[in-house]
């Protein structure tokens, strides 16, 4: 089995610390992952904005980069769901369409194919508030979504319920958006800060220590809230507790 | 976690908003004594804290895009506005979670309707005839406009012929859409809506903020204001129940006296030529059924095939908008009552032309319930006047462009795209979808604004090449300028107005994985 | 070209492609618990009407002690307010009661049917101030699809599905009954 690791172009630069989670995490279940060297981007940026003619070039060193790989892993399920549903600018060979069908974000990696039973080595005592990151839920599925009938079930909550001293807290409007959005956030900044400062409140309010999400990009604008309102939160990706990070 | 919110003392779910927890706010109650929460009522008291003048919508110019982002502010900046807005339309889609949850065929009931609604989209001219015949047949005349302004000569051609100079009318987004109140007032006819929210947006010379709620973003003592200064009520009295008697009151002489009536339809049935109205106040019923003229605006998207149909879209209409089982009125049309005379305008107004657009015909599906309204956490932050367009909200965004595509170019990036818009839709509108693709359309015309464009063209250059972008954000500081480049790298630094920057990277990924040989060699 | 064939041509020429089937409504089933007419009066007080049952002689007079002015269209019931086809809508404003029978219930929503042959004058049934609605209840559909196949939908020029009295809460979210139609809605279950 040939895995590759993509680390999201904001997470190599903001957050390296989740990338080598991922990698170290990866390796206590015997995947040794390549990191294709020339890699930087999903096109996401642009593509958020409409603009897929200005991504197409980065759409097309994405696929050259992983190309010939059964997996590609990586640990933000929003960048996933832009390569699998919207990576379109590209023009569709075969190859393009085996490298979208072939990624999957962490979380789907370790629990639908991994099918991992246990994270022996981890132990998080303390009260978490997850965050879905609304494409890692609408758009891949981690969850189910509060607005349809549906059994309920969530990936990520059964992957952090096999960690030793998780209590999860319930927090109101639980998979209502942040605010980020991607471009979202810049050129509406009114309601994004609104959004962003309601959740954090959210998380604060059902007595959570530590947000954690598998999406870093929400928690970047989330701990820009929270720091600007002096909430005491602290935010980690679901990679660093599962790799066993205890604080 | 994810198996239920939070709940509150009270049982219901936890208020994000705390402070605007109230005690009995005298709504109507059961012969036990118990809440109802049916109609547009929300599920428990709520309370708005100290006074604010009400913020007003977009400011609209000839030549420029609406900037929704700036009326949003304003709206944000005046927060026992925007609490309530929030909390009051979050409890909307509560009330709908549980009539959701209560149906077990839910989803199917929706696969079902948007079937139906597909498939009469797709055979639309077989279906408009059979509605005009019918509706012909049972006595009822028909008329055709193919836009706004066609619909507006019609309405007042038919007025006229019965020298009718005094109008009411129950809500209709379609009249809304044509500006007919403003058209008729020019040819000098007196046009009082009847339903009370819209009457109090008349009042006030404001569009609806909501297609279901139009004063959802006023509050009591806004509309104390509206009434005194309008209906000449207390000033100082901005009990709910005394607003709402004293516009009861004050309208009812004018739905005596009026020599016509109009309403909207919010389904027509090409089986048997009906029309079917539903509201809850029955402001329509009185519209159509007192005077002598009644006059209905159907846009042709409203068709269904049969009768039966209704039995499917009954059942989710008033679930998805409001969390109730049903209006408390539904009505159905088939012929003029006994003395009376019926006229139907069937509208077009861009409607055949977006049939023919395949990504966003389906947005004909539209049932206008609002669902999607109620769930937008934009739009619940910015109210409805933010958008300033017909059409607020998730649904907004995606028919607003199709009517004037420069003005509204910036309404498909109010949205996050989190997709709860679309999962709530009883007819199961692709809404986020077309939302992200209306960017790509308006990109590939260059109506996103240049800097926009200029910015991702720079950013897609730099991406694509890893010697580029690895030179670039090589040092910290430089690292800020591109990185990523939709969260730092915009001209009005607006990240920073209400949150902190992340911390500059002290070694990416990359170079640690280069330094280390991904770990493997780990520095001493 | 006349705007209708404008239209229709458009629409014609920009028909969605792709097949698009009529699908077949199914039946979902609903579990009154064998007692319909409890059903139906739990969903109709959800809605705010309220139910009464017993001798139809004896309703006005139990429900509304102090109404003056009663419009009745049901023969066991005496009112004091003739209507007929040619009374004007205008000339009902007064009325304090209107007493009509409803075309059928339907338990699912609490809700009843009020035909144009039963109400005379459509008016009536909003105009007065309080509505009572004699309902039988044998006469009870349990759900919305069987209501809509009845056959009043293909012979009624005017019917309506009255669900508990006029409402509106467009103020703040609270809850009022009257808004511009009846202030209440009684259903009444005559016991003979």
């Amino acid at each position: 089995m040939r895995v590759a690791l993509f680390v999201p172009c904001y997470m190599d630069a903001f957050e390296p610390e989740v990338g080598i989670a991922t990698l170290n995490l990866l390796r206590r279940f015997g995947v040794d992952p390549e990191y294709p060297f020339d890699q930087t981007c999903c096109g996401q940026p642009m593509v958020n904005s409409g603009c897929h003619d200005e991504a197409k070039a980065t759409e097309e060193l994405f696929v050259r980069n992983f190309t010939g790989f059964d997996h590609i892993v990586v640990p933000s399920g929003s960048c996933v769901h832009q390569i699998r549903c919207h990576m379109t600018a590209v023009e569709q060979t075969e190859a393009v369409q085996q490298v979208r069908q072939r990624t999957c974000d962490l979380v789907e990696f370790l629990h639908d194919v991994l099918k991992v039973d246990g994270f022996p080595w981890a132990e998080f005592s303390h009260k978490v508030s997850y965050h879905n990151n609304c494409n890692a839920l609408r758009g891949i599925f981690h969850g189910s979504m509060s607005e349809r009938r549906e059994a309920s079930y969530s990936k990520p909550l059964s992957l952090l319920r096999m960690v030793k001293g998780v209590t999860l807290v319930e927090k109101a409007r639980p998979d209502e958006c942040c605010g980020f959005g991607g471009a979202f956030s810049v050129f509406e900044p009114a309601v994004s800060v609104k959004m962003g400062q309601d959740k954090v409140r959210d998380h604060a309010a059902a007595g959570a220590d530590y947000v954690v999400s598998a999406d870093s990009s929400c928690m970047l604008h989330q701990k820009g809230c929270a720091d600007r309102l002096g909430l005491p939160l602290r935010f980690r990706h679901i990679a660093q507790i599962l790799n066993g990070d205890r604080a | 976690m994810s198996e239920g919110p939070r709940l509150d003392s009270d049982g219901l779910p936890a208020l994000l908003h705390r402070e605007l927890r109230a005690g009995d706010d005298g709504g109507a109650r059961d012969s036990l004594g118990g809440r109802l929460t049916h109609g547009e009522a929300t599920s428990r008291p709520l309370r708005p804290p100290t006074p604010e003048p009400q913020p007003r919508g977009a400011v609209l110019h000839r030549h420029r895009p609406v900037d929704h982002d700036e009326a949003a502010q304003r709206f944000i900046d005046a927060p026992r506005h925007e609490k309530m807005h929030d909390e009051r339309l979050w409890d909307l889609r509560q009330k709908r979670d549980r009539q959701m949850h209560a149906i077990p065929e839910w989803e199917a009931l929706r696969d079902l309707a948007s079937t139906v609604k597909q498939h009469t989209l797709a055979h639309l001219d077989e279906y408009l005839e059979q509605f005009e015949a019918q509706a012909v047949a049972n006595g009822i005349h028909v008329h055709w406009a193919r836009d706004g302004a066609e619909h507006n000569t019609v309405v007042h051609g038919i007025l006229a012929d019965h020298g009718a100079r005094r109008l009411i009318k129950s809500k209709s987004m379609l009249t809304e859409e044509t500006g007919l109140r403003h058209y008729l007032a020019g040819v000098g006819i007196e046009v009082v809506e009847t339903d009370l929210g819209e009457r109090i947006q008349q009042l006030d010379d404001e569009a609806p903020s909501h297609i279901v709620v139009p004063a959802v973003h006023k509050l009591r003592s806004d509309v104390a204001e509206v009434f005194a200064r309008t209906l000449g009520t207390d000033p100082g009295n901005d009990d709910v129940h005394y607003l709402a008697e004293q516009q009861r009151e004050k309208t009812r002489p004018v739905i005596l006296e009026a020599d016509a009536g109009m309403t909207g339809a919010n389904f027509a049935v090409a089986e048997t030529g009906t029309f079917v109205v539903c509201t809850n106040e029955g402001n329509a019923d009185l519209s159509a059924n007192v005077p002598p003229l009644h006059i209905a605006s159907i846009g042709i998207e409203k068709l269904i095939p049969r009768i039966a149909d209704l039995g499917v879209f009954i059942r989710l209409l008033s679930r998805s908008a409001l969390g109730s089982p049903i209006t408390q009125y539904t009505s159905h049309f088939r012929g003029p009552r006994h003395g009376g005379e019926m006229h139907v305008v069937l509208v077009d107004n861009g409607r055949s032309a977006r049939l023919g657009e395949p990504q966003f015909w389906q947005s004909l599906k539209c049932i206008r319930c609002g669902a999607c309204m109620n769930t937008c956490p934009v739009y619940r932050r910015s109210g409805g006047l933010s958008y300033g367009a017909t059409y607020s909200g998730p649904i907004g965004l995606i028919l607003d462009p199709t009517f004037d595509r420069r003005r509204y170019s910036t309404l498909p990036f109010a949205s996050t795209l989190n997709g709860s818009c679309t999962n709530v839709c009883p007819v199961k509108i692709n809404i986020h979808e077309q939302i992200f693709a209306w960017r790509k359309v308006l990109a590939k015309s260059h109506d996103i604004g240049t800097a926009k464009q200029g910015l991702m063209k720079a950013a897609g250059a730099i991406l694509a090449h890893p010697a580029l972008y690895r030179a670039a954000i090589a040092a910290a500081d430089s690292a800020l300028k591109v990185l990523p480049a939709f969260l730092v790298a915009n001209p009005l630094n607006s990240w920073t107005r209400g949150r902190d920057m992340p911390a500059p990277p002290r070694e990416t990924f990359h170079q640690w994985h280069h330094r280390t040989d991904g770990g493997r060699k780990q520095a001493p | 070209m006349s705007s209708r064939d404008t239209i229709l041509s458009a629409v014609r020429a920009n028909r969605p492609a792709g097949p698009h089937p009529l699908p077949e409504l199914p039946i979902f089933p609903l579990d009154d618990s064998g007692d319909r007419v409890a059903f139906f009066r739990q969903s109709l007080e959800g809605m705010g009407g309220r139910s009464w049952i017993g001798k139809a002689v004896d309703a006005v007079g139990a429900l509304f002690p102090q109404a003056k002015v009663i419009a009745s269209l049901v023969p066991e019931i005496a009112g004091n307010r003739d209507m007929t086809a040619e009374t004007r809508p205008r000339d009902l404003a007064d009325i304090d009661v209107a007493v009509v029978r409803a075309a059928f219930g339907v338990a699912e929503t609490g809700s009843v049917l009020l035909i144009d042959q039963a109400l005379v004058v459509n008016a009536v049934a909003y105009l007065a101030q309080h509505l009572l609605v004699v309902l039988e209840p044998w006469n009870i559909m349990l759900t919305m699809k069987e209501a809509y196949q009845r056959p009043e939908f293909h012979q009624q020029r005017y019917a309506s599905f009255h669900t508990g009295p006029s409402a509106t809460a467009d103020i703040e979210g609270i809850l009022i009954h009257g808004a511009q139609g009846v202030r209440s809605l009684t259903v009444l279950f005559p016991e003979s």
